[in-house]
């Protein structure tokens, strides 16, 4: 059985420990009676994932099997979660890959023979075909791409369906081909307690004008948690509930299929990144110091292709298939399994490290305005209950932020740096006065449909993300982070960790109580 | 008698090497390598009837006076100058004697056009209607060839303690006019010249690349005589940022953010070729050059609407890349100097003169501060180099005040 995880108070005996800034990492002394949160150790991973995915099948949740479900002549359509999960992108073959093969044998021995594909990418950038194939397997790549296996396009008013407003006047408009078919087969990666469930049709296959309801700041910042999807604990998770209800109650037939990961998260040489310090071999640790020293001296171009060429040897934990509620109830339970370490009460500094990755950046560039999503948005956020900082507490984030953006992948990115962000910090003056103008100009609606760049209104999710945090804390400062970057950002930069607490003395005393949450391989802090 | 005055002269190597290493070596240019020199000269005679010498309290240093110093200028300009001249063409300055209706003491601004009336001849079809800038008899007359005074070896210059000037050079300066304001006249009389030779429809979109002295001005210009939507400048140094914010341009952006900022504003669509910069389908509606380097007329070309304008301002020292011109069917038209200008106001049309607009914008902006640094004659090095440098320095107008000697 595995361990659970754990919150390991600092000690002389303690070493120092591993932390991530970008495509870097160190070794960290914390001071005294600082709290390190560990995750569990990775669960078993299932044997005969096949197996599984069969028995899941047949033996779903609130459902008829699926071969029920599918019938000669019928609409099938197959949504896949897009390349933003998991992180980093998993070892072929895929999870997906394994699913979708599945299903659509199954489909084919029932005689089904209109089958689309489309990955419920909403408005992060269309995945490249080599991208798809690798999530989708060689097999169903070639039978289905380009014709019948594309990218969902939020953009495309032909293949929009309007479907009406919730009750609470949401606009639910989806993928038409989606609205259209007799089933809706949805593919998922649980990376996290913030996604799946009513979260993967209603954003996956939205479009802007659907998705504004939710991912907008008065969602942001009328969540307890957004990794608590309960009713009147997310704002954003009930407003994807309720779109998902009027789905239903349009006639919109979902059978979902989540799956589990276990915390097998860095493949060798970097496997001593998933373990405890204290326990890393002799030969982890040469591995440590040479890993260190190459990535330290290596040209950033080197260095960049090496971490955005790993792939994760991800163990599959769970695979629940059926109605999308019992489902996803079902596979919350396992990833809490996973991920969950119970916190007594809250510190006045958080400390995180942001790796090179976040669900934005795959194959691109991590930049400024993905750190903040990263640490603000998503690292801070990774609690149930109460954060792990206390109200006007500090965070103190590890990552060198260089003003570097991908100009293909993140072209509107670069204006909200330069535009908007030098203008204003503020989640709901930004949200007022410059969404819209993004969110609806032609060049990003081009460059989204046509090349490989997020929706002109992406960035300022991103930015959104973080609104509760900025609300919520009383200095955000970044050990290595450029001085200027940080600025513009609103946050305070530090040479060192001993500087950035120094510095957060002003906010939060002089011996303030610190917790490092240290990620990855994933974990939530249930704070009590 | 003679008069001091620095004088800029014939020197092939000194010409030659200034063009080859001025730019990373500008020091050299006020150094060793200046083909400028501080002189005792003869005085200069009044030319003829209308003729008046003028004493100038401040004398500004012009960006065409250092593309000259630097070997920038284009050789289309030879034939248009006689050497050695004294340069100094922003002036405001005293006269020293009386002149037709102008008594003796009148401080004056000038107009440094030498135009067909100051050479004594029949005015040529532009003087004719009050475009002096375009005279077309800049080379003959009674007077050495020169396109202005501060270009021609017979009048002096207003680096000197002592000019010449024409009547119908001489503007005189309302007394509550400062010298720091006055001296402005000139350049402000250009800008106010480029601002309607801009033809801006109201609400368009303009860009002004440059926030040097012709950029600030040329904003200035706009924002008091026409009604532009917005007025993007695009300054590259800190300092001039603060000057464009102050006098009320609508988004102040760095060179290499321009293309970024104009697409945003006007929602255009942005394409990379496979060698050079970006442009934009789509863009400003006028687009207004006050640097002349290639960059920057590449930039206005490529930053501009299908139809739009493009308004040479700043004095064009290298060749651009026109195919957007005619891809997009841009108008470039040149700004050079004022005169009298048409103002349509409704249904009306009233002519006034470039100086008496920039005279009134003068009165009523706070513009005196321009002005950053100003050197005696003898420290000519000094001026130069700071005029050279004034971008990164935080200056906008450097000027001579002979009056320190």
């Amino acid at each position: 059985m595995a361990r659970p995880g754990f919150v390991l108070e600092v000690d002389e005996r303690t070493p120092p420990l591993l932390i991530h800034e970008g495509e870097g990492f160190r070794l960290q002394k914390f001071p005294l009676g600082a709290r390190v949160i560990y995750p569990p150790d990775s669960l078993p991973r299932l044997k005969g994932v096949r197996n599984h995915i069969r028995h899941a099948l047949e033996h779903p949740h609130d459902s008829e099997p699926l071969t029920e479900l599918l019938k000669p002549g019928m609409k099938l359509t197959i949504a896949i979660d897009d390349i933003s999960i998991p992180l980093p992108p998993m070892r072929s073959p895929d999870i997906r890959q394994l699913v979708l093969e599945e299903v659509i044998e199954l489909a084919a021995r029932k005689g089904v023979d209109d089958v689309k594909l489309y990955m419920a990418n909403s408005l992060h950038r269309r995945m490249t075909a080599s991208e798809i194939k690798h999530a989708v397997g060689e097999r169903v790549f070639r039978s289905f791409y380009p014709k019948d296996l594309k990218n969902h396009d939020a953009e495309d008013p032909d293949n929009l369906a309007y479907v009406g407003k919730t009750d609470k006047g949401e606009e639910v408009e989806i993928n038409k081909r989606a609205m259209e078919s007799d089933l809706l087969v949805y593919v998922n990666i649980n990376l996290v307690a913030m996604d799946g469930g009513h979260k993967s049709v209603p954003v996956g296959l939205a479009s802007y004008r659907s998705v504004k309801h939710h991912h907008n700041v008065h969602t942001m910042l009328h969540s307890k948690s957004y990794m608590d999807p309960r009713p009147g604990h997310s704002a954003i998770h009930d407003s994807c509930k309720r779109m998902g209800d009027l789905l239903k109650a349009n006639g919109l037939k979902v059978f979902t299929i989540e799956t589990t990961l276990n915390n097998d998260t860095f493949p060798d040489p970097f496997g001593f990144m998933n373990k405890r310090e204290w326990e890393w071999s002799l030969l982890e640790q040469g591995t440590y110091l040479a890993a260190k020293k190459a990535n330290d001296l290596g040209p950033s171009s080197a260095k960049h292709q090496i971490w955005t060429r790993i792939q994760s040897p991800y163990g599959v934990t769970g695979i629940n298939a059926g109605e999308t509620e019992a489902v996803h109830e079902r596979t919350l339970a396992r990833l809490h399994e996973q991920q969950l370490v119970e916190v007594n009460g809250q510190s006045d500094v958080m400390v995180v490290g942001i790796p090179y990755l976040t669900p934005y950046n795959v194959n691109s560039i991590l930049n400024p305005i993905l750190v903040h999503c990263m640490g603000l948005g998503y690292l801070f956020n990774m609690y149930r209950n109460k954060p792990v900082v206390r109200p006007g507490g500090a965070m103190i984030m590890f990552h060198p932020v260089p003003n570097e953006f991908h100009q293909v992948h993140h072209p509107s990115y670069v204006d909200f740096f330069e535009e908007v962000l030098a203008e204003t910090t503020d989640p709901s003056t930004i949200e007022s006065k410059f969404e819209e103008r993004y969110a609806t100009d032609p060049w990003y609606i081009h460059l989204y449909r046509k090349s490989h760049a997020y929706h002109g209104v992406h960035p300022f999710y991103m930015w959104y993300w973080g609104a509760h945090g900025l609300d919520y804390l009383g200095d955000v400062i970044v050990v290595g982070g450029d001085p200027k970057t940080c600025e513009r950002l609103g946050y305070r930069s530090a040479s060192s960790f001993r500087d950035a607490l120094e510095m957060a003395g002003e906010t939060v005393g002089r011996s303030p109580s610190i917790s490092y949450l240290h990620v990855p391989p994933l974990a939530i802090a249930d704070v009590r | 008698m003679t008069t001091q005055a620095l004088e800029l002269f014939r020197s092939a190597p000194r010409y030659l090497t200034a063009r080859a290493v001025g730019d990373k070596l500008p020091g050299l240019l006020s150094g060793p390598l200046a083909p400028v020199r501080f002189v005792n000269r003869k005085d200069a005679e009044p030319l003829g009837p209308g003729w008046a010498r003028i004493r100038p309290l401040l004398s500004g240093i012009c960006g065409s006076d250092l593309a000259t110093i630097g070997g920038k200028s284009s050789f289309y300009f030879s034939p248009l100058v006689s050497l050695p001249f004294v340069p100094g063409h922003e002036v405001v300055g005293e006269l020293l004697d009386d002149v037709d209706d102008l008594a003796q003491g009148t401080r004056i601004a000038l107009q440094p056009s030498l135009s067909c009336l100051a050479r004594g001849l029949d005015p040529c079809p532009n003087c004719a209607e009050g475009l002096t800038g375009r005279c077309d008899r800049v080379t003959t007359g009674h007077v050495s060839a020169g396109l202005q005074t501060g270009y021609c070896a017979d009048t002096g210059g207003g680096w000197s303690k002592m000019f010449v000037a024409h009547r119908s050079q001489l503007h005189p300066v309302p007394e509550d006019l400062s010298d720091q304001k006055a001296v402005l006249i000139e350049p402000l009389s250009c800008a106010v010249h480029t601002a309607l030779r801009a033809n801006v429809d109201p609400n368009a979109t303009v860009v002004v690349i440059g926030a040097g002295t012709v950029g600030i001005l040329t904003l200035l210009a706009l924002k008091e005589l026409t009604k532009a939507g917005s007025i993007a400048v695009v300054a590259k140094h800190a300092r001039q940022r603060e000057w464009a914010g102050a006098f009320g341009a609508t988004e102040i952006v760095e060179p290499k953010e321009a293309t970024n900022a104009v697409r945003r504003e006007t929602r255009a669509m942005k394409l990379k070729p496979e060698r050079g910069a970006p442009f934009l389908l789509g863009g400003a509606d006028v687009a207004i050059d006050c640097v002349g380097s290639r960059s920057s007329l590449n930039l206005a070309l490529r930053i501009t609407r299908a139809g739009g304008r493009v308004v040479v301002s700043g004095i064009p020292t290298e060749g651009a890349d026109l195919t957007p011109l005619w891809f997009r069917e841009l108008e470039l038209v040149g700004a050079y100097t004022g005169g009298y200008e048409t103002l349509k106001q409704g249904r009306t049309t009233e002519k006034r003169h470039s100086f008496d607009l920039a005279t009134q914008i003068a009165q009523q902006n706070p513009i005196e501060d321009i002005v950053g640094a100003v050197y005696p004659l003898r420290r000519w090095r000094e001026a130069l180099d700071h005029a050279l440098g004034a971008g990164k320095l935080g200056t906008l107008k450097v000027a001579f005040d002979p009056r320190l000697d």
